[in-house]
């Protein structure tokens, strides 16, 4: 399929001259060219603006402007001009996006890794600069490069546990998003037109796919002096495509459960559920790695404090019990990806909890709910007015038909539609009812 | 674009104004992003694309040079993507989730999750056999095909 210059016709004194990556002739491989790069250019400008936007909605997902205990970024300034209340429906809300998020971006990997080697011969172009204009995108390549392989490393250490990054995840993901979102539309305002007429022009052309002139847009990364081809450029296409696929079928099981879940053999929480029966399904944290003993959160030891303006309570589980109970089916879902389907949970209402505190049907207000959990982020976590008045969010206190277990939050866990994982605050001492 | 040898060059005024926006917007987000812990948030950031352009693409280069070397030497240069295609998936795999793989997050994974962390190596070399031994069973598949053309080629009748 791919057809070089016509070979052999170098002057023989060529091939004995050293070479540096920095002259064109260095570059061998025959499936560089505008085509190659514009076809893997195009997905990327698709995926990762996808990846933006869920990344977003994510953040917009915690209610960081409700309050400074769901705010990991209080410097965020003007970048968190689009937040808005996450709502609590479809309860499967955030599942999907930060599903999508995640899975799409592991997928993604090999599409980015085959578009930076298909341009690598740019990086050692000299003169440095041929202009004002070309300087300035030269920086902005080091913003778009280096900004991309932060966002997808952190994001892929982050989903293993592995926080070797320097901070905390969220604002490095957040700004590092920023950094590498404002090069990546420049990047796509010069390029995006260029790539659509290449593509175009291959189509109507008899080989698509199949160029051979430098003189061409886009053809300064076509080899002068290509070594005889391995594979034709759909063929190494295809296999760019194949590294996807692969990722996507061994980490999409992930946001499902069963069979399912066990397709997804290199995903953290993939595999096997961690447990069989009512509670088997997946742990976020563990009673143990969070400091809970059993002496806490025992029948004497445990009770719950109710606070609000006025009125103050405290329930031991047993009181909780006699007060009406109600089923959710709820999904967790985590901002490592990972989902597990409906779970069906039973507990009180937080608007029936507010109740007590003095708060009219309809006119809840937002919660501060605090966890026994004495260090870790988001041992506290507020929720906003509508999660606490969706009827479907409770203070769990059985799941699947029997008693939390200690991992899942025994005595008292938050479950709240569509919120994040980390939202659904688990071994629960404390709730705070009022304007936040 | 180009200007005549010797005048200095500005390059396009609009793509000077589009660099102007996105170096603010990136200048914005990177003071927050770069925070108290500033030279170690930078050296992430400019370090991983120093380390994927002069370390992980040289290395794949060269070891896909090497591969198609040795073939070739043997004359088989063909084969080439029987080695290539499992190899590279085999490394991708290992590169995305290599602390798992590794196991070097294996007993922090295990106390926070319950899952066992131990079983992401072999399940990596198990896929990692599968690949081969598919790409194998083509190669042998392709060769026999070869062979049977061969023999049942019609002698050239003169």
């Amino acid at each position: 399929m791919v057809c070089g210059p016509v070979r052999g016709v170098f002057p023989a004194y060529r091939r004995g001259m050293p070479r540096s990556p920095s002259s064109p002739a260095f570059w061998r491989s025959p499936l560089r060219g505008p085509w190659f790069t514009s076809v893997l250019g195009v997905v990327l400008l698709g995926g990762i603006t996808v990846l933006f936007v869920t990344g977003l909605l994510s953040y917009a997902a915690y209610n960081p402007d409700l309050s400074p205990v769901n705010d990991m970024t209080p410097d965020k300034g003007l970048l968190g001009f689009y937040l808005f209340s996450w709502p609590t429906d479809p309860s499967w809300l955030y599942r999907l996006t930060q599903g999508v998020h995640v899975t799409l971006g592991i997928v993604l990997i090999p599409v980015l890794l085959a578009k930076l080697w298909s341009v690598v011969p740019k990086l050692f172009t000299l003169p440095p600069a041929r202009s004002l204009a070309h300087a300035l995108e030269r920086i902005s390549l080091l913003l778009l490069v280096g900004g991309a392989l932060f966002e997808f490393t952190t994001g892929v250490l982050n989903v293993q546990l592995d926080y070797v990054f320097p901070g905390s995840f969220y604002p490095l993901h957040f700004y590092g998003a920023w950094v590498f979102f404002a090069a990546f539309v420049a990047h796509a305002v010069l390029r995006v037109p260029m790539a659509v007429r290449t593509l175009r022009r291959m189509k109507d052309e008899r080989h698509p796919g199949d160029e051979r002139h430098r003189d061409e847009e886009g053809g300064e990364l076509v080899a002068p002096d290509p070594a005889p081809p391995t594979v034709s450029r759909r063929g190494a296409l295809g296999f760019v495509g194949g590294g996807s696929l692969l990722l996507f079928a061994t980490t999409a099981g992930h946001s499902f459960d069963g069979p399912l879940r066990e397709t997804a053999l290199l995903a953290p929480h993939g595999g096997a559920e961690p447990g069989s029966g009512p509670a088997g399904f997946q742990i976020n944290k563990t009673a143990a790695s969070r400091g809970i003993s059993a002496s806490e959160t025992s029948g004497e030891a445990w009770r719950l404090v109710v606070e609000g303006p006025r009125r103050t309570v405290r329930l031991s589980r047993a009181e909780l019990l006699r007060l009406p109970l109600h089923s959710s089916a709820l999904p967790i879902a985590c901002v490592e990806g990972w989902s597990t389907s409906d779970q069906w949970w039973r507990g009180v209402r937080l608007r029936d909890l507010a109740a007590l505190v003095g708060y009219e049907e309809g006119a809840a207000p937002d919660v501060l709910v605090e966890s026994l959990q004495r260090h870790g982020a988001f041992r506290r976590a507020a929720l906003r007015d509508n999660q606490v008045r969706d009827p479907r969010s409770l203070l769990a206190l059985f799941v699947n038909g029997e008693d939390l277990t200690p991992d899942h939050g025994y005595p008292a866990r938050i479950i709240v539609p569509a919120a994040p994982g980390v939202l659904n605050t688990k071994w629960v001492a404390r709730m705070t009812f009022g304007d936040l | 674009m180009r200007r005549p040898f010797g005048k200095p060059a500005l390059g396009s005024p609009l793509h000077i104004l589009l660099f102007a926006c996105s170096f603010a917007l990136a200048g914005y987000a990177a003071v927050r992003l770069l925070g108290d812990d500033w030279f170690e948030v930078a050296l992430w950031f400019v370090g991983l694309a120093v380390l994927h352009d002069l370390v992980l693409v040289p290395l794949y280069a060269g070891a896909d040079r090497a591969v198609t070397g040795a073939l070739d030497g043997v004359g088989h240069r063909e084969w080439t993507v029987y080695v290539r295609v499992p190899a590279a998936l085999s490394a991708l795999l290992l590169l995305v989730w290599f602390p798992l793989i590794s196991g070097q997050v294996a007993d922090h994974y295990r106390s926070a999750t319950v899952l066992s962390g131990d079983d992401f190596l072999s399940r990596w070399l198990l896929i990692t056999a599968v690949l081969f031994g598919g790409s194998a069973l083509l190669l042998v598949r392709r060769l026999r095909r070869l062979r049977r053309a061969t023999k049942e080629r019609p002698p050239v009748a003169h």
